[in-house]
């Protein structure tokens, strides 16, 4: 057999290995770009909160997992065409993508809220702490009646295909001008530059990104739970897929018992985010 | 495959198209101005005038169109300085700065087709206008650049159809193209195959247009029959 031959064989039976050993593995897509959910450290290794989650959950199901990079705006279609096994990358529980995949019971669950500038003349609004939007009382009804106010013909920026996009479009607040980017560093950016007036997002993010930056950004009006905001965040998986939907709901309880999720919580969000 | 799906999506791909059509008009137009203007600077004696035309096409040429509308985008977008100046008044808008990428990045391109059909008009048409006694002006503008632009139709209708799929790169920065709208209905309905494919038809519609629009200009420009 000559080299050419033999390189091609061991290639092939690599390959074959490979595709073995992968196949009794749980493959868990993150998008390595929403810290302290997911993210990624100067080495280019997946870091936080999720993914510290999901080794821990991992070992409770007894299989070995590897952890795939997803860009978030293709996360569920990579689910379902099989690219990977199960989603961890901060996704809310919501009844809209319920039509698309399954979730495992939440694990985690924190406000979104408003960020602008420092100096904003949306700075300083009148409205609660917070509002739930599951059944909203008339306190949060006049907090969304103060926001559309104050929101009108303002440009507000948004990661695409998230529930800070579902509830702008929801037109809870009125007509705001809806600007949507592929990650959230692409809207911290564009809240730093002065294109958007304001952008929605999970609170921590923006908290993250002021520490990380030092750029001047405030967070503003109530924070948002309930409603378009979802269920906490859960692991997603196939509907088909019932089998491990059970594995993760029982990894989950068995976690959160023994308190693992507020320790791994507690040490990426710097509070107790566990659900 | 969900049919409905794609039905009820064309609609609203098809108006998409229109924003993707403004994008490629506008940034061709003033990337023809800025081709032309280039095209003559290459064909300039004066070596400084002639190496700052070539550094400008090297350089849009040999970087991915991407790269130059984050640069713009978001890396103008940075400089705190610019932001205090009424030049924030256009990189403000995600549109602008498109525009502003695209038709340098066509100007670019533009420029190395007109130089080169520049460079094959016979010097007897040059000579045969100097001695009937036009001016070099009339020469320039009533022989050389018709008969450059008769040259560059295959090559400039390329161009015409690659810019028109460089729009696409527009929804990165936020604007609601084709491909942006496309992929906020994936972001709803999580269905890529479908969505994707009727925008797939309706770019290959447009480029359908576009290539014969060009063959039948060169058909009737054609001077060799």
């Amino acid at each position: 057999m000559n080299i050419f031959k033999k390189t091609i064989f061991s290639v092939l039976l690599s390959l074959l290995v490979m595709g073995n050993v992968n196949a009794d593995k749980i493959r868990i897509g993150t998008e390595g770009a929403y810290p302290p959910w997911n993210s990624k450290n100067e080495a280019g290794k997946l870091i936080g909160f999720e993914v510290e989650l999901a080794y821990t959950l991992c070992r409770y199901i007894g299989q070995q997992c590897v952890i795939v990079e997803q860009d978030w705006d293709g996360m569920i279609p990579a689910l379902i065409m099989r690219k990977f096994d199960a989603i961890m990358a901060g996704m809310s529980i919501t009844a809209e993508r319920q039509k698309a995949i399954s979730f495992s019971q939440g694990y985690a669950d924190e406000v979104a809220s408003l960020a602008v500038m420092k100096g904003s003349s949306l700075e300083g609004l009148d409205t609660p702490a917070g509002i739930n939007l599951t059944k909203p009382n008339a306190e949060a009804k006049k907090a969304l009646k103060t926001l559309t106010a104050a929101l009108a013909g303002k440009t507000v920026c948004v990661q695409t295909a998230t529930i800070h996009q579902n509830f702008l479009d929801s037109g809870d607040v009125g007509k705001v001008n809806v600007r949507t980017y592929k990650t959230q560093d692409e809207v911290n950016l564009d809240l730093a530059s002065g294109r958007c007036d304001a952008a929605l997002a999970a609170a921590v993010a923006f908290s993250d990104y002021a520490e990380k930056s030092g750029k001047p950004v405030v967070l503003t009006g109530p924070t948002f739970s309930g409603g378009a905001f979802g269920n906490g965040v859960g692991v997603g998986i196939r509907k088909d897929d019932t089998e491990l939907l059970k594995k993760f709901n029982a990894a989950i309880n068995k976690a959160r018992k023994n308190g693992d999720i507020s320790r791994i919580a507690t040490k990426w969000f710097g509070f107790d985010a566990s659900m | 495959m969900d049919l409905e799906l794609m039905i009820n999506s064309f609609p609203k791909l098809i108006s998409a198209a229109v924003i993707t059509l403004k994008l490629l008009s506008v940034s061709l137009i003033i990337g023809l101005f800025i081709g032309l203007f280039f095209a003559t600077l290459r064909l300039n004696k004066n070596i400084f005038i002639n190496k700052f035309a070539y550094g400008y096409s090297y350089v849009f040429r040999g970087t991915p169109l991407l790269v130059q509308i984050f640069i713009i985008y978001f890396g103008l977008g940075q400089i705190e300085y610019l932001r205090s100046t009424v030049l924030w008044v256009i990189l403000k808008e995600p549109y602008w700065c498109a525009i502003i990428a695209f038709a340098l990045n066509t100007g670019a391109y533009t420029s190395e087709i007109l130089r080169s059909a520049f460079q094959t008009i016979k010097p007897g048409l040059i000579e045969a206008g100097k001695s009937l006694g036009i001016s070099n002006k009339v020469i320039f503008y009533k022989i050389q650049i018709p008969i450059a632009i008769r040259q560059s139709l295959p090559a400039y209708g390329n161009e015409i159809i690659l810019m028109m799929k460089g729009t696409s790169l527009a929804s990165t920065v936020t604007i609601m193209d084709l491909t942006g709208v496309a992929k906020y209905i994936i972001s709803t309905t999580f269905k890529p195959i479908e969505v994707f494919i009727v925008a797939g038809g309706i770019y290959l519609f447009m480029t359908f247009i576009i290539h014969n629009m060009i063959k039948f200009l060169e058909k009737r420009y054609n001077f060799n029959n």
